[in-house]
């Protein structure tokens, strides 16, 4: 295990929770991990931004549809919420409530903007956690710092 | 190869959502569980070897007796917010049934509303966890597999258990409403707390006496 790859991905891991793209969810994950299960975190982030993605476009046609059905809206970004605070992802999970709430009220223009957020975000972490994952690899280690891969 | 007991536990997790079905699995295996999920209500119930139309006549044995079930369900832990059954209804259709009855209820929901809490405990249900579930939630399942235990692993156990309470297991139920009324009038004053995880603990201390659970069978959790 290099010291110096560690040093960094813990470094990283501390900027992101101290920035507020993850949150203790994301700690719990990593402490799932185990000897026989030495990748999970990256395992369900992968799995997450695979099925979000789906999610997302959704929501994308459901926008783009009149008259707009918010009912529909609000059940998929349920979904596509749960995954992310399940996944300890701070910033998207802020962005899916504001979502929400703008359903609630029935703001066309409210859940335009903010889906514009929510992409963002999502698109963020996405970025931010790819590298992290990237250097827990080099560093040979998994992302809850496990010796697991080869 | 050790034995170990827990993994005679056998947990059916019920979630719609694939992440949070991923996660349940991987929280049940590293406390031992062996786990089966599913997404949605019905397809638990067909696992569970129970089938929609014997519903309406609960004289009538509902399920058939391990030739649908291969593995005995201990526990069973559902999402609330599901589309079609609800985890509500699931845990109705679980205490209608004269088999599925005593299988322990978990319900998880992302939301802290306070009144659906309470249905879902006065419903019979163990616990509500709020999502995210952790691994301290997963532990507070423990106590309630417990008392399903395979007979031949707890038989002496069992029969002291019973002596000790002096009734018969049909009249807990009264006994389980006293109790959830308490554990809701708890998680009443505790869900303005903005720590979740404190309002649960809190609502469910151990100084609610819980005849079933405090005679020294369970350890602390």
């Amino acid at each position: 295990m290099d010291k110096n790859h560690l040093q960094r991905q813990l470094e990283m891991k501390r900027s992101l929770l101290d920035q507020g793209y993850l949150d203790e969810q994301f700690i719990q994950l990593e402490e799932l991990e185990d000897g026989d299960n030495p990748n999970f975190v990256e395992e369900t982030v992968t799995t997450f931004y695979a099925n979000s993605a789906r999610l997302l476009q959704n929501i994308e046609q459901a926008l783009g549809s009149r008259p707009i059905d918010f009912t529909a809206l609000d059940n998929c970004m349920h979904q596509f919420k749960s995954s992310s605070t399940s996944i300890g992802a701070t910033r998207v999970k802020k962005e899916c409530t504001l979502f929400m709430e703008y359903c609630e009220a029935a703001n066309a223009e409210g859940c335009i903007r903010t889906f514009r957020q929510v992409k963002q975000e999502h698109a963020s972490l996405k970025t931010k956690l790819e590298n992290y994952f990237k250097l827990a690899r080099q560093g040979g280690t998994s992302a809850g710092g496990h010796a697991g891969r080869s | 190869m050790g034995i170990s007991t827990e993994s005679q536990f056998h947990v059916l997790a019920v979630d719609d959502n694939l992440i949070d079905r991923k996660l349940i699995e991987r929280l049940l295996k590293t406390s031992s569980y062996q786990v089966t999920t599913v997404d949605s209500g019905i397809k638990a119930l067909e696992f569970l070897g129970v089938h929609e139309d014997d519903q309406s006549n609960p004289d009538i044995p509902s399920v058939f007796p391990n030739t649908h079930q291969e593995v005995e369900v201990n526990l069973i832990i559902t999402d609330y917010c599901m589309p079609g059954m609800t985890g509500y209804d699931l845990l109705r259709k679980i205490k209608e049934s004269s088999s599925l009855r005593n299988i322990p209820v978990v319900i998880m929901s992302s939301e802290n509303v306070p009144s659906r809490i309470s249905r879902c405990l006065e419903e019979g249900a163990e616990e509500f966890f709020l999502k995210p579930v952790q691994l301290a939630d997963v532990n507070r399942l423990r106590p309630h597999i417990m008392k399903t235990k395979p007979k031949d692993q707890h038989e002496d156990k069992q029969e002291n258990k019973e002596e000790e309470l002096g009734k018969p297991e049909f009249q807990s139920r009264e006994e389980k409403e006293q109790q959830q009324q308490q554990q809701h009038h708890h998680l009443q004053q505790q869900h303005s707390n903005s720590n979740k995880r404190k309002a649960l603990e809190e609502g469910l201390s151990p100084d609610r006496t819980r005849p079933r659970y405090n005679n020294g069978l369970t350890t602390v959790v």
